[in-house]
């Protein structure tokens, strides 16, 4: 090797740094602009009288005297919108599957207390809301089944007539003998897990915006949306529009956390009424609206059966699931992406031969369910871990040694499990140990023993688990969707100053995108971190995107940057070649400077561009190409995300409150683009995995009423109601995919709510109960120790 | 509704408007003057992200009445630092990577500047303690406390 080879191995990349973020100033000083900071003149604001029936008929809508409120301008129902929409149709491929149609305005029924079904459009947010005060809504009543156990029964009530029946999904998995090999089986355990209803809560409301141009006939949607580009895509069918007359934004956008990345109703009507008025309308949601309106999560009753040899090998798993999908299925992830990943990803990263999962899919009056963070694999994590540590405990075998005798091994990828994913390779068994090794397991375990023979209630809990990332075009995101989630594009340009644009059709609300976009070009095309300008959320940069949602936007992003920044490697090489004279192979660019290895002379890359686009005669024409490239990179498959969460917790004795004492999540994300980035994801994840856990449940009374309808009663965690995490990062054999990287930001979610489950069940084992529903609060706790004791009192007197 | 005159100063700055009684300040401050760096989560006191300093002490701008705050000096996020120039609290955020999509930052800055002036901050549980009024959905805090503990310490014990 040359020197001068030698010399370019060493210079320094910034993938792998913890590059300070380039989107952080706007943030910091209060000038970011998310869509309720937009005002433009003339504007319009939207309040919406929502339903407060569960399941009705409505009979009239009297107006009364709302147009007297100074400021009224317009008031719409369903009635008055017919012709200015088609509905979204969420369809799929399931078979059996009814896709419900989705409407901006409820039409002859409501379905859940909080679906919209009057606007009012006025001159201030304050006026719209004086005036629903006026409006009245005459309902019939209508029979109804709240809970998923009596909605899914052939007898209950229909929520949508048209689908015949309220179970809108049915998915089987399996492999193998399950029933003979339960027959036979020496060891096994069972129970009923349930994931209660949660919800995102990201801190900016969802916010819509839209602007009529009455010139151009064209319209622009600003959205809190994780996926722009999905909403252009739907809206330009529902509004009749093409992509050239409708623009759809995300621009600075508070969260998401998967909640965002579906279209709502409120999106569509703000769309109509600008048009209709030809003046901006805007939406903002406040928060009742948002834990009563905005996509809920989860919410499966999950009764599985895990048999075991006496020896610790898993044989069988078996599953029934009943998802409350709530009353829709969700444009454009279905009903079906939450529900069905439940069963599919149940195996989890263990090697088992016969295995079945059956979901089913219910139609229940509240909110629709949709995707947040985890996606079904919190439940099934939850539930298959729990399973493993029940296993473990009757076996008398330390849960870690349990775990390490059925994780997939090393030489056993790629491992089809046994619903049918495919693991590449990823450090399951490295990071079961990298977790034990952080706290020194063996003595954690003595810590543990000796608080609890100090009378304190104290256990050890872990989770491991694998998610499938980074998905490219062979394996679709929800089974059967319509659109493509496998492909991303990067533009890339140089202008005539010399400075580069980077346009994604990915959206970014909190990852950091405009940042470890950035770094990954900076590698590829040599040039300097500040010369980078990424852009995204805008659905006019690329043809077609479907947004940051799904542990995806690293891998496909940061695949579709790499390749269109080579392309533009190559031409920027090319140009300078001729214009130094040198062969294309002594040349190389870094931080914006073109040096040969056989010459002192450099240009820099603005000298390339002003020679290509400006100094006519530098290059032969013929020879002239644009310094721009546009990308499409599709991974075709995904990767496995891998990794182990290992808690200690507390439980109070009197209280029953649950203190966390340590936690470490141990994974295997591939390259990591960002470590700073990347732990900060760890964090957010794990402290919603501990929510979930802990704290957080839409309740529904019988009569669909939402009772936590304030983050006084959806309680998320605060700061003290985390632990410092520690992160220990597996360095293992980097994916197949274009960047190296995997998927990372969901994990945390996905490991906490079990790792918290094992932990407290540990801690309360010699009280005999097993945590099977989360959150686990001080109440669920004192009902499981006094259902427990009771028969224990009964037989006593 | 009739509206009444009131006088505040935001940043430093005087300004006069005519406003109806029931008008929020955070509405006052996001609509009426233009300061969208104050932002609204929850309006309903528990989310933190409207937090501003009043006459020198943090406070819930959606749930104070902007009729209320006539006669005080307010600051907000963009009284701190500008783009180019950032405030020392906010560059402590910037350094530990306390904020991801940035929406309730604002509001932890002003509280951190008032418990900075006011509390001692001396060991995890008391800045854990003290940033437990607001609400981040995105970091889960560890970041923001490693910056308060770095602000604390450069700060020194209370006087
Ligand atoms: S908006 Fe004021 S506390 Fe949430
Ligand atoms: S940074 Fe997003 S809520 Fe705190």
């Amino acid at each position: 090797m040359s020197h001068n080879d030698h010399s370019v191995e060493l210079r320094p990349k910034l993938v792998g740094e913890r590059v300070k973020r380039t989107e952080d100033p706007r943030f910091l000083t209060g000038v970011g602009r998310y869509v309720d900071d937009m005002s433009p003149a003339g504007m319009l604001h939207v309040a919406l009288r929502r339903s407060d029936q569960p399941h009705a008929r409505i009979i009239g809508i009297d107006v009364g005297e709302a147009f007297s409120v100074p400021g009224v301008v317009a008031i719409y129902d369903a009635s008055d919108l017919d012709k200015d929409v088609k509905p979204a149709i969420p369809t799929s491929r399931m078979p059996g599957y009814y896709a419900t149609p989705i409407w901006p305005l409820a039409r002859g029924k409501v379905r859940y207390v909080g679906e919209p079904v009057v606007a009012i459009v006025a001159e201030s947010r304050y006026a719209a809301e004086d005036a629903l005060e006026h409006i009245n809504i005459e309902y019939e009543p209508l029979p109804f089944a709240i809970r998923q156990v009596d909605a899914v029964k052939d007898d209950a009530p229909l929520l949508h007539e048209e689908a015949g029946t309220n179970t809108i999904i049915r998915r089987e998995f399996k492999r193998g003998d399950v029933d003979t090999a339960f027959e036979n089986a020496p060891v096994t355990v069972k129970g009923r897990f349930r994931m209660t209803r949660k919800t995102a809560v990201a801190m900016e409301n969802r916010s819509y915006l839209a602007e009529w141009d009455q010139r151009k006939q064209s319209l622009t949607l600003h959205t809190s949306s994780g996926s722009p580009g999905i909403i252009r895509d739907v809206l330009s069918g529902c509004l009749d529009l093409p992509g050239t007359r409708l623009r759809v934004i995300a621009p600075d956008v508070g969260g998401s956390f998967g909640a965002k990345g579906s279209l709502y109703s409120e999106e569509m009507l703000v769309c109509i009424l600008a048009r209709k008025l030809a003046r901006p309308v805007k939406y903002v949601s406040d928060r009742l609206e948002d834990l009563s309106g905005t996509s809920q999560a989860f919410d499966e009753l999950i009764e599985a059966e895990l048999a075991v040899t006496q020896d610790g090998t898993l044989i069988g798993l078996r599953a029934d699931v009943i998802g409350d999908v709530g009353a829709y299925s969700i444009y454009p992830w279905t009903a079906a992406l939450e529900t069905v990943q439940v069963v599919s990803f149940l195996p989890g990263p263990y090697r088992m031969e016969h295995y079945r999962g059956r979901i089913r899919g219910v139609l229940t009056p509240k909110p629709p369910t949709g995707p947040y963070r985890g996606v079904g694999r919190p439940s099934s994590t939850f539930a298959m871990e729990r399973l493993i540590e029940m296993a473990a405990r009757k076996i008398g075998m330390d849960p870690v040694e349990f775990r390490r005798r059925n994780l997939v091994r090393a030489e056993e990828f790629p491992y089809r499990t046994a619903s049918g994913i495919i693991w590449d390779k990823s450090a399951f068994q490295e990071c079961l140990q990298g977790a034990c090794d952080f706290v020194d397991y063996p003595n954690l375990v003595r810590e543990r023993d000796a608080a609890r023979k100090a009378g304190r209630w104290v256990g050890i809990g872990l989770a491991s688990y694998a998610e499938l990332t980074g998905i490219g075009s062979r394996i679709s995101v929800a089974p059967g969707m319509p659109i493509n989630t496998g492909t991303e594009t990067s533009r890339i340009e140089i202008d005539a100053t010399g400075a580069i644009t980077a346009a994604f059709g990915l959206s970014s609300h909190g990852q950091g995108l405009e940042t470890t976009l950035a770094q990954v070009i900076v590698d590829e095309l040599g040039c300097k971190l500040e010369d980078i300008e990424v852009k995204h959320g805008d659905s006019s940069l690329v043809p077609m995107s479907s947004g940051t949602y799904a542990s995806r936007s690293a891998v496909l992003g940061g695949g579709a940057a790499t390749l269109a920044a080579r392309v533009v490697k190559a031409k920027v090489l090319r140009a300078a070649a001729y214009l130094m004279e040198q062969s294309i192979e002594d040349l190389d660019i870094y931080d914006g400077i073109i040096a040969s290895r056989n010459s002192n002379q450099t240009l820099t890359l603005k000298e390339v561009a002003s020679a290509v686009y400006t100094q006519m005669g530098r290059i032969p024409r013929d020879q002239r190409e644009d310094l721009t490239a546009s990308e499409t990179y599709d991974p075709y498959l995904g990767t496995a995300c891998s990794s182990t969460h290992l808690t200690m917790v507390e439980v109070d004795t009197e209280t029953y409150g649950v203190r966390i004492l340590r936690y470490v999540v141990a994974e295997d994300c591939g390259k990591i683009i960002n470590p700073m980035i990347v732990d900060g994801q760890v964090h957010g994840a794990v402290a919603q995995g501990i929510g979930a856990a802990l704290l957080e449940e839409i309740v529904h009374d019988d009569q669909g009423q939402v009772v936590t309808a304030s983050l006084a009663d959806y309680l998320v965690p605060v700061a003290t109601s985390v632990p410092n995490i520690g992160i220990v990062h597996i360095e293992a054999d980097l994916p197949n995919n274009v960047g190296g990287f995997r998927g990372m930001g969901e994990g945390g979610t996905i490991g906490a709510p079990a790792a918290v489950a094992n932990a407290v069940s540990d801690a309360l084992s010699h009280l005999g109960v097993s945590v099977e529903t989360l959150p686990v609060t001080p109440e669920r706790i004192f009902q499981m120790l006094r259902d427990t004791n009771t028969p224990r009192s009964a037989n006593s007197t | 509704m009739t509206e009444q005159k009131i006088t505040l100063s935001v940043n430093g700055q005087s300004y006069t408007r005519m406003i109806e009684p029931r008008l929020l300040l955070s509405d006052f401050l996001r609509q009426e003057i233009g300061l969208t760096g104050t932002h609204v989560g929850c309006e309903h006191g528990v989310c933190g992200a409207c937090t501003v300093v009043l006459d020198g002490r943090s406070a819930r701008s959606c749930l104070t009445l902007a009729i209320q705050a006539e006669g005080t000096e307010i600051e907000t996020i963009e009284g701190l630092g500008n783009v180019d120039k950032l405030g020392r609290v906010q560059e402590a955020f910037r350094q530990h990577h306390g904020l991801q999509c940035g929406f309730c930052t604002p509001g932890f800055i002003m509280a951190i500047t008032d418990m900075l002036r006011h509390h001692p901050l001396e060991t995890d549980d008391q800045i854990r303690e003290a940033l437990s009024g607001n609400i981040c959905r995105c970091t889960g805090y560890e970041h923001i406390v490693n910056a308060v503990r770095e602000l604390a310490k450069e700060r020194g014990p209370l006087k």
